[in-house]
C-alpha cells in the first residue's frame, strides 16, 4: 500500500457530441461489454492499489450507477475502499470543481488523512492496461518530483495536438511541456497518468489555491515544468483516449482485432467490469454475423458485419448493420439498415428505416422513440 | 453479532420461511459429466449451473435463507456459491450457508438420506426461527415463485404441500405420483405405479409447517436412510396431518439423464424457447467471470445457438448450446451440441450430438459423433441416445474419429485410440476414480 489512487473522471467531452450529452466520458460504454472508468479501475486494483478516489461533477449518474458497489473492482475492503467525491456545498465554498487541481484541493482532507506515501493520479478516459507499480518504481529511481506517463501517438492513430505534448531529454526528465498545442514540437503525449508523493501534491495544491489557480496540468504540470524534477516514462503498450467521435469508434473497432483483443481479454491481469447478469447471446435463424463482437443478452435475427453489438440489442430479421456500433439495451426493428453509425443506448429504431454515416463521418443515432408503441 | 441479537431480547431472529436445497447427491445418471463434481454444479444454457435456477428462484420469491446440503464432491459448488454474492445471499442474517456433514461426540454419520440430512442441521433450521421449511433438490430447470405456493399452503391450511406437474400419462408410471380432490387435498401416494390414477408427478419440492416436519423428523430419526417421499410424508400423512398439491403450470424440467440434459440445452435455442432466459422480471443469476464480449470472425456461421460471453468463433457454430470463453477454431463445423465454458475446439474438428464438458481440449480434424449408433459397453443405461460425452479437463488427441454412445474422460493420447478410431458404444476412461 504505497500509493493511493485517484481517478479524474469529472470532464466533459464536447468533441463526444451527443454521446456525451447523457453522460461523463469516463462512463462512455466501450467494446460490449465494458465502461471506460473500467481500464483505471481495474489497472489500479490489478497494481494493488486499495484505497481509490473518483472525482467527478458531469452528468454524473451513469457513472454513479456503474459504480454503485466498489465490489466488482475489489474494492469492497476494510483496509482502503473506493471513494466517490463530487462536489458539495460547504461553509468554506460553494462552487463547482474549477479545475482538476481545483477538484483536489476542495477535498484535501482526504490527502492529508491519508497515509500512502505516494499518490497515482490516473484519467477516466485512457482504455489501457497499465502495472503503475512499474511507474512508481522508475519514479523513485529518478528521484523525480512528478513522473508523467507518455506513449508516442503516431499520426494515423491520433490527433497529437489535442493532447498533452512532451519533450524528454536523455535521461527522460522533461523539457518541454505544452497543453493542447497548435503545433506540437514531438509526437510524446501525456497520457494522464502521473505519480507524485502525497505531501509534494498536498504543497502544490496548497500553493495553486492561494494563486488562484485551478488546472492540474496547465497549473501544474506546465508551470513548474522547469523548476521540479517531472520525469516521462514511456509505454509502448496499447493505448488509447476516447475522448472525440473518431478516437472512441477506433477504439471499439481496434477490438476486432485478434491481437488487441487477446491483450485485453485472454491475457493476465484481466479488466473487471460491473456484472449484469445477462443471459448469452442468441442467435436465430436468419443470423449472419461477420467480424463482430456481440456483448451478452443480445438477440441476432439479421446480418452483422465489421460492428460491435452492446449488451441486449435486439436486431430484427432481415437488418443489415454494417461498420457499426450500437451500444446497449437498442431495439432494431426488422428490414432496418445501419452503415457506419452509432447508435445511443436505449434507443429504439423502427422497422424500415435507413441510417448511412460514411467512413469518414460516422452518424450518431439518437432517435429517443417508444419502444413499445412499436 | 447474532449473539448479542439474540441476548439483548429487544429482537429475535425470525424468518418466515427458509430454504434447504439438497444438493449431495452424485448424479451417476450423468456419467462422466458429474465424475469430479455433484449434479447441481453440472454447467447449463451455456453459462449457468443447474443450481443457479433454484437459488435464484428463492431470491425472486423473496426466500433469502437458504441452506445448501453437500455431501458428494462438494469443491466446485462451495467455489461456486462461496457467500451469495451472485444471488444477493450475502446477508448479514441468513443469506446463503453451506451445510456438509460433519462429526458429532458419537453417531458420527454422512447423510444417508434426504430427510436425515435435514434432522442432521435441525439447529441451523431452529436458528432461524422459521414457521415454514421450503425444501428443494438442486437438480431441476425451473422458474417458480415459492412465495406463492406458500401462499397456496396458507390458504389450504395444509400442513404440508408438495408441488406437483402433470406428466404425459404414458409417462406418469416413471414418477411418484399423487391422487388429490378438487381441493388439492392428497389422499394418496404411489411411487412409480404399474396403473397409475393419476398423472399428477411430485416434483421434490415441499412446503413444510415447521412444528410438523420438526415433530416427525425426531420421530424418525432412528429411520434408516430417512427419505421425504418414503418415510416423512407418509409418517406425516398416516398420522392425519393435511397434505396439499400445488399445481404447477410453468415449465419444469427433470435433467437427471444426458438425454433429458441435452434436450433441456436444445430447447433453449428455439425461437421462442418454452424456457425464456430473457425474461426481464425473472432473471437467473449466475457467479460469472467473464465479462469481454463474444467475437464471431468472418470465417464463422451462427445459426440457432446461444454463446456465452468471451467466446471466439472462428468455424460453423449450428444449434448449438456454447458456453463462455470457448475457443471454435477455423473450418470446425459443431452440430446439435453443448459446448461448456473454456473448451478449446481445433481446426477443423467435426461435432455432431457431443456434450463437452469444461476446459476439454479437441485436437484438429477430430471427428466426434460418427457412424452408427451400438449400445455402450460400460454403462448402457447412462451413455445412450446417440451422444458422445467427454468429461472435464480431458483432451482429444487430433484427426481421431469418436463413435456414438461414446464417453471420453482424462488427458487420451493418439495410442488410446485404435486405428485413430473410438467405435460406437465404446468409453476410454483415464481420470477419476
Amino acid at each position: 500500500m504505497r500509493a493511493l489512487g485517484i481517478i479524474l473522471a469529472g470532464g466533459n467531452s464536447n468533441k463526444l457530441g451527443d454521446l456525451s450529452a447523457k453522460r461523463a466520458v469516463a462512463a462512455m460504454p466501450i467494446t460490449g461489454g465494458y465502461r471506460a472508468i473500467d481500464f483505471a479501475l481495474s489497472n489500479m486494483t490489478n497494481s494493488h492499489i486499495q484505497k481509490v478516489a473518483v472525482f467527478t461533477q458531469y452528468n454524473t449518474r451513469s457513472l454513479n450507477e456503474h459504480l454503485n458497489s466498489s465490489k466488482w473492482w475489489d474494492f469492497g475492503r476494510k483496509q482502503g475502499g473506493l471513494y466517490i467525491f463530487t462536489p458539495t456545498i460547504t461553509a468554506a465554498n460553494s462552487y463547482w470543481y474549477k479545475g482538476t487541481a481545483d477538484a483536489l484541493y476542495q477535498n484535501i482532507n482526504f490527502l492529508k488523512e491519508s497515509h500512502e506515501p505516494y499518490v497515482v493520479i490516473a484519467s477516466g478516459d485512457g482504455i489501457y492496461k497499465m502495472d503503475y507499480n512499474k511507474l512508481l518504481e522508475e519514479h523513485i529511481s529518478k528521484g523525480a518530483d512528478i513522473t508523467i506517463a507518455c506513449k508516442d501517438i503516431a499520426p494515423e492513430e491520433d490527433d497529437i495536438n489535442r493532447f498533452g505534448v512532451l519533450k524528454m531529454d536523455t535521461d527522460g526528465r522533461i523539457i518541454d511541456f505544452e497543453e493542447k498545442p497548435l503545433v506540437a514540437g514531438t509526437n510524446t503525449a501525456s497520457i494522464g497518468v502521473y505519480v507524485i508523493r502525497r505531501r509534494q501534491l498536498i504543497e502544490l495544491l496548497e500553493t495553486c489555491a492561494n494563486e488562484g489557480r485551478n488546472d492540474f496540468v496547465k497549473d501544474i504540470l506546465v508551470r513548474y515544468k522547469s523548476v521540479k524534477k517531472i520525469y516521462g516514462y514511456k509505454i509502448d503498450t496499447y493505448w488509447r483516449n476516447i475522448g472525440t467521435v473518431d478516437s472512441y469508434y477506433k477504439a471499439n473497432m481496434d477490438f476486432l482485432k485478434k491481437d488487441v483483443r487477446n491483450y485485453f481479454f485472454r491475457q493476465h491481469p484481466d479488466i473487471y467490469s460491473k456484472v449484469e447478469d445477462l443471459p448469452p447471446a442468441k442467435y436465430n435463424d436468419g443470423a449472419v454475423v461477420n467480424n463482430s463482437l456481440i456483448a451478452s443478452g443480445c438477440i441476432i435475427n439479421g446480418t452483422v458485419e465489421n460492428s460491435v453489438l452492446f449488451k441486449k440489442v435486439y436486431v430484427g430479421d432481415n437488418c443489415i448493420i454494417r461498420n457499426s456500433i450500437i451500444l446497449n439495451d437498442v431495439h432494431i426493428g426488422d428490414n432496418s439498415v445501419i452503415e457506419n453509425c452509432i447508435v445511443e443506448s436505449r434507443d429504439t429504431l423502427r422497422a424500415n428505416t435507413v441510417y448511412q454515416g460514411t467512413p469518414d463521418e460516422i452518424k450518431i443515432v439518437s432517435e429517443k422513440n417508444f419502444r413499445y408503441a412499436l | 453479532m447474532e449473539l448479542n441479537y439474540a441476548r439483548r431480547g429487544d429482537f429475535m431472529i425470525k424468518k418466515e420461511m427458509i430454504a434447504m436445497l439438497l444438493a449431495g447427491g452424485q448424479g451417476s445418471r450423468l456419467g462422466v459429466l458429474t465424475s469430479n463434481l455433484a449434479k447441481p454444479a453440472v454447467a447449463f444454457g451455456g453459462k449457468y449451473k443447474i443450481i443457479d435456477f433454484p437459488l435464484s428462484n428463492c431470491i425472486n420469491s423473496g426466500v433469502d435463507t437458504v441452506g445448501v446440503l453437500t455431501q458428494y464432491r462438494p469443491l466446485r459448488l462451495n467455489q461456486h456459491i462461496g457467500i451469495g454474492i451472485p444471488w444477493d445471499l450475502d446477508r448479514n442474517i441468513g443469506g446463503v450457508t453451506v451445510l456438509p456433514p460433519y462429526e458429532k461426540s458419537n453417531n458420527s454419520e454422512w447423510y444417508t438420506g434426504t430427510a436425515n440430512a435435514i434432522y442432521q442441521n435441525l439447529e441451523f433450521i431452529d436458528y432461524y426461527n422459521p414457521d415454514y421449511v421450503l425444501i428443494l433438490s438442486g437438480d431441476h430447470i425451473y422458474k417458480m415463485d415459492y412465495e406463492h405456493m406458500l401462499e397456496y399452503h396458507k390458504s389450504c391450511n395444509a400442513d404440508i404441500t408438495l408441488a406437483t406437474y402433470e406428466v404425459p400419462w404414458e409417462e406418469a408410471s416413471r414418477f411418484g405420483v399423487v391422487i388429490a380432490d378438487d381441493n388439492g387435498v392428497i389422499s394418496e401416494f404411489e411411487e412409480k405405479p404399474a396403473n397409475p390414477r393419476s398423472n399428477k408427478a411430485s416434483m421434490g419440492i415441499y412446503i413444510f409447517s415447521w412444528k410438523v416436519l420438526r415433530e416427525a423428523l425426531v420421530a424418525l430419526k432412528d429411520q434408516p436412510e430417512c427419505d421425504f417421499g418414503k418415510h416423512v410424508i407418509p409418517y406425516c400423512h398416516g398420522n392425519g396431518k393435511k397434505v396439499c398439491a400445488y399445481d404447477f403450470k410453468g415449465y419444469w424440467k427433470d435433467v437427471g439423464t444426458l438425454g433429458s440434459y441435452w434436450e433441456a440445452n436444445m430447447e433453449l435455442v428455439d425461437i421462442i424457447p418454452e424456457f425464456n432466459l430473457y425474461e426481464e422480471f425473472w432473471k437467473i443469476y449466475t457467479k460469472s467471470d467473464a465479462i469481454p464480449p463474444q467475437y464471431i470472425d468472418a470465417s464463422g456461421k451462427v445459426s440457432r445457438c446461444i454463446i456465452g460471453e468471451g467466446t471466439e468463433i472462428y468455424g460453423d457454430v449450428e444449434n448449438s448450446v456454447i458456453g463462455s470463453c470457448v475457443t471454435i477454431g477455423e473450418g470446425a463445423v459443431i452440430r446439435n451440441s453443448i459446448i461448456m465454458n473454456g473448451v478449446t475446439i481445433g481446426d477443423g474438428a467435426v461435432i455432431d450430438k457431443a456434450i463437452i464438458a469444461e476446459n476439454v481440449e479437441v485436437g484438429k480434424n477430430a471427428h466426434l459423433g460418427v457412424g452408427e449408433e451400438a449400445v455402450n459397453e460400460m454403462k448402457p443405461a447412462v451413455y445412450a441416445f446417440g451422444l458422445v460425452t467427454i468429461g472435464e479437463n480431458s483432451v482429444i488427441p487430433d484427426g481421431v474419429s469418436i463413435g456414438k454412445n461414446t464417453a471420453i474422460y482424462g488427458k487420451t493420447e493418439p495410442s488410446d485410440y485404435p486405428d485413430g478410431a473410438l467405435k460406437s458404444g465404446g468409453s476410454i476412461i483415464k481420470a477419476g476414480e
